[in-house]
């Protein structure tokens, strides 16, 4: 089955992007399709690289990052809402004047037409928050 | 047609398990999530109202949760029923759709 | 992209918004995924209970808080081809509201010598219910 995933938290304040983590993982090895992980409201959180948690700690992120990576997964994040959380990628630091940009590998920014779509098209959309 | 609910939060902390439950119908399936898990607790104030949830709907509880917070398969009212994330998947795809209640 | 989702499948989506507004974020978000959705043309609804009745109530006034008003979004949303604002009933009386005490929020009809017709449903708990069974997708704020 295709599946939509919808995560609207950051890591480590709220459980959300650890159990929409875990739900990605084990919808995964049963062969379900996932169609999108799109991150919303402080979801954006998720995809920034800067994050620096202890060693003893996961590394959600780059959880993501490697999922992604593995299994050619479709991370994105919501450009209005990154916006105003200071996520951005290279292009949009550039037309905003910023100095740097922090996206994480495997995270694309665009907008909330995505999740729209994955309504559309995916034939379960899960949502995950506060 | 039936619905899957997800309840992510304590129902000492926030209306989310009585607002799950107010929206019930015969057939659909609640699932306890995260701190929602505290809801399942047997002999807890709340335990009685989830009971009677459970003899027109199916009560899950996802066991990673439960056991996270120091309780297991004795600690939850009866007639709930343990699943791991594998078994979250499987009750999406099972359910018309998911209601999650935040 | 957008044409060919729709292409596809026409879906029901319903907006469920249990959270005052103002304290978070949740319903100014969950707004704008209300407007961008009305792009797509599915059959887009909007839930209202528990607390998020409080987004519908007028005379909001964020002056003192620094914040924007975002209240007057919901009287555009007719233009937008969303219509059905459905209010649980309980909710209002548990809070001490009535229908009085909401934003006057229509939609012209067309059909109807461009009539303005009102979007705001109040429905009983039981009622919601039935649509929420209905829906193909629920995205909850």
């Amino acid at each position: 089955m295709k599946l939509g995933i919808l995560v609207n938290e950051g890591p480590y304040t709220h459980q959300a992007s650890d159990t929409a983590y875990q739900f990605t993982k084990a919808a995964l090895e049963k062969g379900h399709e996932i169609f999108r992980v799109f991150f919303y409201h402080d979801g954006v959180n998720n995809g920034t690289r800067l994050t620096v948690p202890p060693q003893d700690d996961r590394n959600l992120q780059q959880a993501w990052s490697e999922l992604a990576e593995k299994h050619n997964l479709d991370l994105v994040v919501c450009i209005a809402a990154a916006q105003r959380r200071g996520i951005l990628d290279e292009g949009e630091a550039k037309r905003h004047g910023k100095d740097a940009s922090n996206i994480a590998p495997g995270f694309r920014i665009s907008g909330l037409g995505q999740l729209v779509e994955s309504g559309i098209v995916a034939d379960r959309l899960v949502v995950f928050g506060d | 047609m039936s619905t899957l609910h997800t309840v992510n939060k304590s129902p000492f902390e926030r209306s989310a398990f009585s607002s799950a439950l107010n929206h019930l119908k015969p057939g659909d399936a609640v699932l306890m999530i995260e701190d929602g898990v505290v809801g399942a607790r047997k002999g807890s104030a709340f335990a009685g109202l989830l009971e009677s949830a459970a003899k027109s709907c199916a009560i899950y509880v996802l066991e990673p949760d439960l056991a996270a917070r120091g309780m297991g398969e004795t600690d939850v009212i009866q007639g709930a029923n343990l699943v791991d994330y594998g078994g979250f998947v499987d009750l999406v795809t099972t359910h018309q759709r998911t209601q999650a209640w935040l | 992209m957008a044409d060919d989702a729709q292409q596809q499948v026409k879906k029901s989506f319903m907006y469920v918004n249990r959270k005052a507004p103002y304290g978070t974020i949740y319903a100014l978000e969950a707004l704008e995924v209300v407007l961008i959705s009305a792009a797509f043309e599915q059959d887009v609804s909007l839930a209202f209970l528990d607390d998020g009745v409080f987004q519908l109530v007028k005379g909001q006034n964020t002056a003192g808080i620094g914040m924007k008003n975002f209240s007057p979004t919901f009287k555009a949303l007719g233009d937008y081809e969303i219509r059905q604002l459905y209010v649980e009933r309980e909710s209002l009386e548990e809070r001490g509201l009535t229908s009085e005490d909401l934003m006057e929020i229509t939609w012209e009809d067309e059909e109807d010598d461009y009539a303005k017709k009102p979007s705001i449903r109040i429905v009983s708990r039981m009622e919601l219910t039935e649509v929420m069974a209905q829906q193909d997708v629920l995205l909850n704020f």
